[in-house]
């Protein structure tokens, strides 16, 4: 359990296993033996064909994995889900990242996955919008779009004949993040969806849960597409710089972001650390409820950490799923 | 000395083919991505595993041991300098600390499918809190939880047990007295379900048959530990399963 480190009390703990329990006995209906540990015989029926994928393999004829995990089956494939494991890349997961090393024509990145990611100059959009062949003067500029330690938006290009991962950043969405705190979890609590990128408005905040299990909470930044843009902007751009040029007291006032942005943010990524240390399942929905939960409690951000708001998210948690087992 | 008395009890109150109380805990690391505490008795040792992850080149001291169609896999063994009875002051990397290191790491070597993760490597770090014989095995089976925390693919679960020869009775599972007697001590460590033996180690003489006794014993210890390690790793899995949710 990785919850240990909490500091509870003896009713607290009885409450949290209460809830615990409630959540076993839910899915347990479900999926009772489909657990299993490094070695163990994995039940098939051998008169079928079937297709051993990924956590398994062969000995003396039977199918044995080689992970722990959940057996899963589609058709004839079946296959061993690792829970607690490094992420390993699907060619189109949005992940953030954070560059490790400028290297020639290409940046490395670290994603919790057993490699460094490359980021090619080639795979990104210029900052200027325009589509062109990368020069050597762009290169040279590089550390001028991402620095070393700069957390980066991309999403996952595919594996290159070398066997290396490449990203990709071909639209204004990804790139650097700026303002905001950055949050790793286990990848296998991060559901995949189609919307990955979310806009809190009542906030201002954006929030970006990468499938690699890094999760960035930031201010949010007006997206715009600069090809289009840029034209209309460029002959303003011109008249502002011309007219009044911008103090840099101005620019700095600009970059300030307002108490109660921040002060959200942190609720918002604490309310992602309780649920990361529970281990559950992380999507915005949830996320947004635990911010309301704290919210409607009058608790500070720092007593969201505390043991008896994990003890309160477990129980809610524990409601919520059998609720939705009702309907059904 | 007599190490097993006349009711056939020893030092400690077990009985000749007794193994001493084991405790295992997953996930005691949060950096970490796999990690476990085991205990065998009072002998106490707690293992984090990072990877695979990117190979680094300035710690490798030879470039060719990078290899480019396998994981390298590392391992550091230590002993906290407050696990023994008497406080010790010695240098880091010591010879006994350095082979045990290398067994350590040839025996996890050995189950872990290392051509799945080409240019990458797994780092087990395993380091003993309280000492009182019998580290290797424990150090060995707190590796194979933390690997398998980690997700990291293996043929099988590495179980290691260890067992002596005293008084003419082979004895399981030695602590620290029965240890330092100066018998033999083989330590055994197998892959229970391909019921193969990976590890084998004995810093003494002993007679053919009756060392076929004393490892046949700590076979069995060893499967007695396989047991115990697969109930705690499924109850993990279900536990992180069942939190998660749909």
């Amino acid at each position: 359990m990785r919850g240990v480190q909490l500091s509870l009390n003896k009713g607290q703990n009885l409450r949290l296993e209460r809830a615990l329990d409630k959540l076993e006995s839910l899915s347990s209906k479900a999926n009772s033996d489909a657990s299993v540990t490094v070695a163990d015989d994995i039940s098939v029926n051998y008169e079928d064909a079937i297709l051993k994928g990924h956590g398994t393999t062969e000995l003396d004829g039977r199918v044995v994995a080689t992970l722990c995990g959940v057996v899963e089956r589609v058709n004839k494939l079946v296959y061993v889900r690792a829970l607690r494991a490094r992420y390993k890349p699907e060619i189109g997961d949005i992940i953030v990242g954070r560059v490790i090393e400028v290297a020639p024509k290409r940046w490395r990145l670290e994603i919790n996955f057993s490699q460094d990611a490359v980021l090619m100059l080639s795979s990104m959009n210029l900052p200027d919008g325009i589509q062109r062949r990368r020069t050597a003067i762009d290169e040279l500029n590089m550390r001028s779009i991402f620095e070393e330690n700069d957390v980066i938006c991309a999403e996952v290009r595919g594996f290159q004949h070398d066997g290396c991962l490449h990203l990709q950043a071909r639209s204004q969405k990804y790139g650097k993040l700026k303002t905001g705190q950055l949050l790793t979890v286990p990848p296998y609590i991060v559901k995949k969806r189609k919307q990955h990128f979310h806009y809190l408005d009542q906030y201002g905040i954006d929030l970006i849960l990468g499938c690699n299990g890094f999760i960035w909470v930031g201010e949010h930044v007006e997206v715009r597409d600069d090809m289009v843009e840029d034209q209309i902007n460029k002959s303003d751009q011109e008249n502002l710089n011309s007219g009044n040029t911008l103090s840099s007291n101005e620019v700095e006032e600009e970059a300030y972001t307002p108490l109660d942005t921040r002060q959200h943010m942190c609720r918002i990524a604490n309310a992602i650390r309780v649920l990361s240390t529970l281990g559950f399942m992380i999507t915005v929905e949830l996320i947004m409820e635990i911010l309301n939960l704290s919210k409607s409690l009058n608790l500070d951000i720092h007593e969201m950490l505390g043991g008896e708001f994990h003890v309160l998210v477990a129980e809610k948690e524990a409601e919520r799923r059998s609720s939705l087992t009702k309907k059904r | 000395m007599e190490y097993v008395n006349p009711e056939g009890l020893r030092l400690d109150g077990r009985r000749p083919m007794e193994m001493r109380q084991l405790r295992a805990e997953i996930g005691v690391v949060s950096k970490a991505d796999g990690s476990a505490v085991f205990e065998m008795g009072n002998t106490k040792v707690i293992a984090a595993v990072y990877g695979p992850r990117e190979v680094f080149i300035e710690r490798v001291q030879n470039r060719s041991q990078q290899m480019n169609d396998q994981a390298l896999v590392r391992c550091e063994y230590s002993m906290a300098n407050f696990s023994t009875g008497d406080r010790m002051r010695k240098p880091k990397g010591d010879r006994r600390s350095t082979e045990i290191s290398l067994v350590i790491r040839q025996t996890m070597e050995a189950c872990i499918l290392t051509h799945l993760m080409p240019r990458s490597q797994i780092d087990i770090f395993v380091q003993v809190l309280q000492a009182d014989g019998g580290t290797r095995s424990a150090c060995i089976n707190a590796a194979t939880l933390a690997l398998a925390d980690a997700g990291i693919p293996m043929r099988d679960l590495v179980t290691s047990c260890s067992a002596g020869f005293l008084n003419g009775t082979p004895l399981l599972d030695l602590n620290y007295v029965e240890d330092s007697a100066g018998g033999p001590d083989v330590t055994v460590g197998i892959l229970p379900k391909l019921d193969k033996v990976t590890l084998l180690q004995m810093d003494a003489k002993l007679a053919m048959d009756t060392f076929e006794n004393v490892m046949q014993l700590a076979t069995e210890g060893c499967k007695a530990v396989a047991t115990y390690i697969r109930e705690i790793l499924l109850e993990h899995t279900k536990q992180l399963e069942f939190r998660r949710g749909l």
